[in-house]
């Protein structure tokens, strides 16, 4: 087949365009500011109800500035899932990959941020801060994450975010957001809006915040969320919350982890170990909307977590937790176990 | 008489009140006020990173130079740091 001279043209033109762009911005990357990879590692182990699933994963992240004002982001998941047959007691496994978010990231002004791609959906704090396995205390994600977050946590389309406001005493940020609605299967998202605005006190370490979502599928549904965090300096507690509303049911999360020993002299082993504590409850108000699922247990149910965690040097992880859990379907245990690395390497020398 | 031992005595108290804060400025080392400024900036560095960061995760264990500035953009955009916050943290850093 042959192609006109002008697609000819553009086709040898393009690729000289795009290198010449592409090297203009990496001329202007500040020497701290090379692209870096990080490769979070982990086994999980997870024991519910008496059926044991294992889990090995990988979470690569790439993060590339581009000149002064552009950056680009992305993190993918890879894992492998063992899981337990309840009749057979045999193990069946599959693969899983996904990609948590790849997205655009333009610093407008010192208040606005824009961001276009896929991202995380920025309702309550859970989704955008501990998804990432290497983060969080407790190894299960909440109850209530599905409030808000529809369809999978994840959005195509674009957001504005940033500081609006802060001085010594208070910062005030906002994130708006909107999605498309795809089908595509890596970028699965529905037509949204949302938005998050939050105070952040930072010497108390205090931050108060709401969110909203509109869901603007065939039902529109709305969810609002309120979320508090509370990490005191002189004290060695860490209280992290959320509460989540929708049509058909809402719910809450309050954890509590203590650092009973970091930063406070001691045996150096001692400073890594960490007590946790977290309360949830949900209430379904209404059964799901057919096709529509909050993704919320279909009674009401209240969980109790009890963990211990092991952090070493910020990058290594052992988290373990018991949690028993209360619902008119059955009460059950659940023991949790994981063991998670972080690697953080710049992926060229760059100069010094 | 009188007057005089009055003015001697004024003079004289002058002289050691100007001795003292000649002797004073003197204790002080020529480059005392950019160090302050840098002590100051350090703080409001650390508190800064201890404000945001620290609030969802532990610092970790080794931050190569070449890849902060890159961090603390993701940072910048993922926990909406201020611009301010954004430049404290780096010279905290120490870079």
């Amino acid at each position: 087949m042959s192609l006109s001279p002008r697609i000819v043209s553009a086709k040898t033109w393009l690729p000289r365009i795009a290198a010449i762009a592409f090297l203009g911005c990496g001329l202007t990357i500040a020497a701290q500011d090379t692209p870096l990879f990080s490769v979070g590692a982990g086994f999980f182990s997870d024991t519910s109800g008496g059926l044991t699933t294992l889990q090995p994963a990988i979470a690569p992240v790439l993060v590339a500035p581009l000149g002064k004002y552009l950056l680009v982001e992305s993190r993918g998941d890879f894992r492998e899932i063992y899981a337990q047959n309840g009749a057979s007691n045999e193990y069946h496994s599959h693969f899983f990959a996904s990609m948590a978010f790849a997205q655009l990231d333009i610093i407008a002004s010192r208040h606005i941020t824009i961001v276009g791609g896929k991202f995380l959906v920025p309702f309550g704090t859970y989704n955008e801060r501990l998804t990432p396995f290497w983060i969080p205390n407790f190894q299960g994600g909440p109850l209530i994450y599905g409030i808000g977050t529809k369809p999978g946590g994840a959005a195509n389309g674009g957001m504005a975010r940033g500081d609006l406001y802060s001085n010594r005493d208070v910062q005030l940020s906002y994130v708006v957001c909107f999605s498309g609605a795809s089908n595509i299967h890596d970028l699965q998202s529905a037509r949204t809006f949302g938005d998050r605005i939050s105070f952040f006190f930072p010497r108390q370490r205090l931050e108060i915040g709401t969110s909203y979502q509109r869901y603007l599928e065939q039902t529109h549904l709305n969810s609002e969320g309120v979320h508090l965090w509370w990490l005191p300096y002189r004290l060695p507690v860490e209280v992290r919350s959320d509460y989540a509303h929708t049509q058909t049911s809402h719910g809450y999360w309050l954890e509590t982890a203590f650092p009973l020993f970091a930063g406070r002299g001691g045996h150096r082993l001692l400073a890594g170990l960490q007590p946790a504590f977290r309360m949830q409850q949900t209430f379904r108000i209404a059964p799901n909307i057919a096709g529509e699922p909050d993704g919320l247990p279909a009674v009401n149910t209240q969980e109790a977590d009890f963990g211990l965690d092991y952090v070493a040097h910020g990058d290594m992880r052992l988290n373990t937790s018991y949690s028993r859990s209360f619902s008119a379907n059955g009460n059950k245990n659940i023991w949790d176990a994981s063991l998670t690395y972080r690697f953080l390497f710049p992926m060229w020398r760059g100069s010094k | 008489m009188k007057i005089q031992a009055k003015f001697a005595a004024l003079l004289l108290s002058a002289a050691v009140g100007v001795c003292a804060v000649c002797a004073a400025s003197q204790d002080q080392p020529p480059n005392q006020a950019p160090r302050r400024k840098a002590a100051q900036q350090q703080d409001r560095g650390e508190r800064a990173f201890k404000a945001n960061c620290s609030r969802c995760h532990k610092p970790p264990e080794q931050l190569s130079p070449r890849i902060a500035g890159t961090v603390i953009r993701h940072m910048r955009v993922r926990a909406s740091l201020s611009a301010d916050d954004e430049q404290a943290i780096l010279k905290y850093l120490g870079l």
